[in-house]
């Protein structure tokens, strides 16, 4: 019996099987965040196991609220800032430096194909993109992992999505992944890796893969995870040219964490995005899930660009697109968050910023932010946000608030007229 | 060491109850487990629900629907159960993050068929229904008043029995590893 990309990873990191069906494996990356690690490092520090496993795999950032808006968030960052000093980390990123974990933890390269990842953050599941298993955990498994190199989990077993036809103009991996999650339920691949497969995925960006893995958490997926290929290596060059003779050695190399053919998946779901249109969510689970002509004209009184789901390059060039020469309506403010410092840079040369602006928006410093209702965009009582980010909870952006889930172009097309919009009339 | 569990129960009649209801982002700047205490289950709306209401103060039981936590990663959810002393909870089914946390808290996440979850709902009215939870054995008691009377068998995975009986994850991986 053949096995799949999932098996093949835990196989070649399982450390312990303490109990039939429990699977105890080596961790590759340990990834951390201001909001989950200092109760960790807390309780390391009260039972006198203040260490680190590897000092050289534990990566740590500040990013949820950054710049730190009052006391309590600047004591979070300080725990953050004196442990990784403490411990010498070898990567740990500050103001300046900082963008959101998802988005930059990938970015420097710190994620490779068949890596085990976890990090106390439930979108953790967008380093799968890279041929990784990578969850998201809580605090607890987080310090154990911090101290001891290992985390356990389940058997995985996984739903394989192929994704077939080909996506028309206007629609995008957000569109995909919405209507995917849709056809799943927000409990339809809990305990379950969700392996995205087929044409459109082979020729989606790095970044429209981390869009679609991203989201796997919001159908309840361990870990989401496609297969590393030409486009993963040219992604990953600049780090691993030293390791390699040439990129398609690199591929060949990849190769040994491909799926088998005859790999035993728990479910195959088959989809055609050859006729979707571009989604967006209802109410307050991210399964409700609607094509935009049934909620063109909802009023929005807030537009967010960014996060860990589409605040990278790609995502800004889309919405620049829509933007450009244009101005959102006076009804709207508008918020784009460049995920990390190199996306702004490269937004600021490409003269995208200056796009964003010139419509009329607010360029904010790469942080998580507005996405939680945390900081830099949160909303009153009663308010709609039109967003790019992952989660339409009540009261995720602020209490009373309502989230409309959609790719950057519907975002950019809604902030444009004020109201929920097609984006398809604004490119054709 | 082993938790205390069972006492009176909390009814929460939803399914998809996430983390963001349980504990909202905005208290996730505290850096103690105790800070959490006050905002326990502060932005559910279900009807007829009151989190700052007698029945959330009494109980150390959460019975409820599918789907239970999911969302966020955050343990905090979790923790605010455990600093109002609410040691565990049964549900149709839970988020894998959040049943996760909660063993690894040394805590219990028990999962009870639709129809078994349907019995305990039907007890709501009777008086407060008191659960009593034994793990050596597997049983459920609930009890409402002094008539009516319901058991229930449960089980959970021997991995997640062994956090439980170890106090929690750490301490289990720490012997280990």
């Amino acid at each position: 019996m053949g096995k799949t990309i999932a098996e093949k990873i835990f196989d070649s990191h399982l450390r312990d099987e303490p109990f039939p069906g429990t699977r105890v494996v080596d961790l590759d990356r340990v990834l951390c965040h201001e909001i989950t690690t200092p109760i960790a490092i807390a309780d390391l520090v009260w039972r006198e196991k203040d260490r680190v496993f590897d000092r050289t795999k534990i990566k740590a950032v500040i990013d949820h609220v950054t710049p730190s808006k009052d006391s309590k968030t600047a004591t979070q960052a300080k725990i953050l800032r004196d442990w990784a000093k403490r411990h010498d980390l070898t990567d740990f990123f500050d103001i300046g430096r900082n963008g959101v974990c998802h988005a930059l933890f990938p970015e420097k390269g710190f994620i490779r194909p068949g890596f085990t990842v976890i990090m106390g953050d439930s979108h953790t599941c967008t380093h799968g993109a890279f041929g990784a298993f990578a969850a998201g955990v809580g605090t607890t498994d987080l310090e154990v992992g911090i101290l001891k190199g290992v985390c356990a989990f389940r058997e995985p077993k996984t739903i394989r999505i192929d994704i077939n036809g080909v996506l028309p103009a206007g629609t995008y991996a957000k569109d995909v992944i919405l209507y995917v999650i849709s056809r799943l339920g927000v409990n339809g691949a809990t305990d379950r890796v969700i392996e995205f497969r087929g044409p459109v995925v082979d020729a989606m960006s790095m970044e429209s893969r981390m869009t679609l893995c991203n989201m796997a958490i919001e159908a309840g997926g361990t870990s989401g995870i496609c297969l590393p290929d030409t486009t993963t290596v040219d992604y990953l060059w600049p780090f691993i040219r030293e390791e390699y003779e040439n990129r398609e050695e690199a591929i060949a190399d990849f190769g040994k964490w491909h799926s088998d053919d005859d790999a035993e998946y728990e479910r195959v779901l088959t989809i055609d995005v050859s006729d979707l249109t571009p989604q967006v969510t209802y109410d307050y689970k991210p399964d409700c899930v609607k094509p935009v002509n049934e909620m063109v004209g909802t009023p929005v009184d807030q537009v967010y660009i960014g996060t860990c789901t589409n605040g990278r390059i790609e995502d800004l060039r889309i919405a620049a697109t829509i933007l450009r020469g244009k101005k959102i309506a006076d009804s709207v403010r508008g918020i784009v968050s460049p995920a990390t410092p190199k996306i702004y840079n490269d937004a600021l040369a490409e003269g995208i910023i200056q796009v964003f602006m010139e419509a009329g928006f607010c360029v904010t410093n790469p942080t998580c932010g507005a996405c939680l209702g945390m900081s830099n965009g949160v909303l009153a009582e009663g308010e709609v946000c039109a967003s790019t980010s992952n989660r339409n909870f009540p009261g995720r952006m602020g209490r009373g608030g309502m989230v409309h889930l959609m790719s950057p172009a519907t975002a950019a097309a809604s902030a444009i007229v004020g109201k929920i919009a097609d984006p398809r009339t604004f490119t054709e | 060491m082993m938790k205390k569990f069972g006492g009176p129960a909390l009814f929460l009649d939803r399914s998809d109850i996430n983390t963001d209801e349980i504990i909202p982002a905005k208290y996730l700047t505290e850096v103690t487990k105790e800070a959490l205490k006050p905002y326990i289950l502060e932005d559910l709306q279900i009807e007829g629900f009151d989190p700052k209401g007698d029945a959330v103060r009494r109980a150390r039981v959460i019975v409820t629907r599918e789907n239970f936590g999911c969302g966020s990663s955050r343990e905090h959810a979790p923790w605010v159960f455990e600093v109002n002393e609410i040691h565990a909870v049964i549900a149709e089914s839970y988020a894998r993050i959040f049943r996760q946390n909660m063993f690894n808290g040394g805590m219990l996440a028990i999962e009870l068929p639709k129809e078994e979850i349907n019995r305990l709902f039907n007890m709501v009215g009777g008086g407060e229904v008191e659960i009593g939870i034994d793990l050596a054995s597997g049983k459920i008691t609930a009890r409402a008043g002094k008539e009516r009377e319901e058991t229930f068998a449960f089980e959970i995975s021997p991995f997640d029995k062994a956090l439980v009986e170890a106090g929690g994850w750490v301490e289990f991986a720490d012997q280990r590893y």
